[in-house]
């Protein structure tokens, strides 16, 4: 055995510190192989995969961000328009309330013309008739007196103005005893 | 000479009369495979076999999980972007900042690359550290060396990038007689070397480790007590060994990683 080490170290050179030409060239080769391999083919898709990956993560986070910011916005602006529709809402009622008041103030104090109007041409006609029925009844009822008269003295003193003036101051003297 | 050598021709156990075949830096020199290719006789070493095939493997695998990349990614591709991010934030966006993104392939491609190539130390039937062979770490370390110096000399000046290296600020003038030549040393020698030198020492160690007790579970199997339960013992060792390696192969690809994005993080900006 120990004859046969001998034997084969002199047949070899056991230096480990040996760099034989033909393994540097191809390990040369062989990393230079794999670097260009994994530089031109390999790594540069698996990057990219991983960039897409990542922008179709992100992407969709900020789509739902985009989306959630759009419903907020939305909401805010639907809420802003009710807020206005009410607060109009509220004006409109309360502008109703003060016409309301006008207008029945309006419509009482018109009536309350209207009705005095009417109380007072009511008293004017009724003052007119009752004129109208004195001067009426005065009249028949001098003729009256007169016929009566007349029968009485057996003289026709219908167209006598003297006697009808009289029989006039008479019934005038009968209102001043009656308004005593 | 390798270990189907020394186990089975030898047939050497405890008490058969030999002594325990320590396996020694002999492992690591494989007979090359012989071939002939366009009527040129080719030796070629299994290291360069196993490089190339840990290539088409990284290149299979990244082409396959990227090439239907889909939004709802698929378990295949979801394991690759996984992989993908690892680089990119635990790596290249952390050391380097934002501006690491641009050299996440070329972080990435270190990684697994080497990572693969360490792996191949504990997959059975191909059962060598790639990068247990010197030249491996050296061919990477090498184009690390020229990226982080190119890119300094472009970013800072070609002259700029040295003379801030040599003249760290914020130290006192007679410091410079010890630091400009350390730190010129640092940037130019010491880094890509020992960059190299513990990538391989980590694999070569590692190899050795698990093929002395892989050999020892072997010597020691024999119809006795003291072998029965040494060999027993020595197997699960191995065992535990194994999965520690995969452990250390992991981190070794992540540090040479990581100190890539290091080196070149500092020079796109000089140190502060």
């Amino acid at each position: 055995m120990t004859t046969f080490l001998l034997a084969s170290a002199e047949k070899h050179d056991v230096n480990i510190l040996r760099v034989p030409l033909d393994e540097l060239f191809i390990g040369t080769v062989a990393f230079l192989l794999v670097f260009f391999a994994l530089a031109k083919f390999a790594f540069p898709r698996i990057s990219k995969t991983l960039d897409e990956r990542a922008d179709a993560i992100e992407g969709g986070i900020k789509r739902a961000q985009d989306s959630q910011d759009e419903a907020t916005a939305l909401l805010e602006s639907y809420k802003a328009q009710l807020a206005d529709a009410r607060t109009e809402a509220a004006a409109i009622r309360n502008q109703a309330q003060a016409e309301k008041a006008t207008i029945i103030e309006q419509a009482k104090s018109e009536a309350a013309t209207a009705a005095a109007a009417v109380t007072e041409r009511a008293s004017a006609s009724i003052e007119a008739e009752r004129a109208q029925a004195v001067a009426s009844l005065r009249r028949d009822v001098s003729d009256l007196a007169l016929t009566l008269a007349g029968k009485v003295v057996g003289e026709t003193l219908q167209d006598d103005a003297k006697a009808r003036a009289t029989v006039d101051r008479f019934i005038a003297e009968l209102e001043a005893q009656a308004a005593k | 000479m390798n270990l189907a050598t020394i186990a089975t021709e030898d047939a050497c156990h405890l008490n058969s009369g030999c002594g325990f075949p320590a396996p020694n830096a002999e492992i690591f020199f494989l007979e090359p495979y012989s071939l002939t290719l366009f009527g040129h006789h080719l030796l070629i070493s299994k290291s360069i076999i196993l490089a190339l095939l840990v290539a088409l493997i990284v290149i299979t695998f990244f082409v396959a999980v990227s090439r239907s990349s889909k939004l709802v990614p698929s378990k295949l591709q979801s394991i690759g972007e996984q992989a993908y991010l690892f680089i990119r934030d635990q790596i290249a966006r952390e050391v380097i900042g934002k501006e690491g993104d641009k050299f996440v392939p070329f972080l990435g491609s270190l990684f697994f690359f080497i990572w693969i190539c360490n792996l191949m130390g504990v997959v059975p039937g191909a059962q060598f550290p790639v990068m247990s062979s010197l030249a491996f770490p050296v061919a990477l370390t090498l184009m690390v060396y020229i990226t982080y110096v190119y890119l300094g000399m472009k970013h800072q000046g070609p002259i700029k990038f040295f003379t801030n290296a040599a003249f760290p600020p914020g130290v006192p003038k007679a410091m410079y007689v010890l630091l400009t030549p350390l730190e010129l040393l640092g940037l130019l020698v010491t880094r890509p070397v020992t960059q190299a030198i513990r990538l391989f020492a980590n694999m070569f160690a590692g190899h050795l480790l698990i093929t002395t007790f892989t050999v020892g579970a072997y010597y020691l199997l024999s119809p006795s007590i003291i072998g029965a339960l040494g060999s027993a013992t020595s197997f699960g060792v191995t065992v535990v060994l194994t999965g520690f390696e995969m452990f250390i192969q992991g981190l070794q690809a992540f540090i040479f990683t990581l100190l890539t994005a290091v080196y070149i993080g500092g020079s796109l900006h000089a140190e502060h």
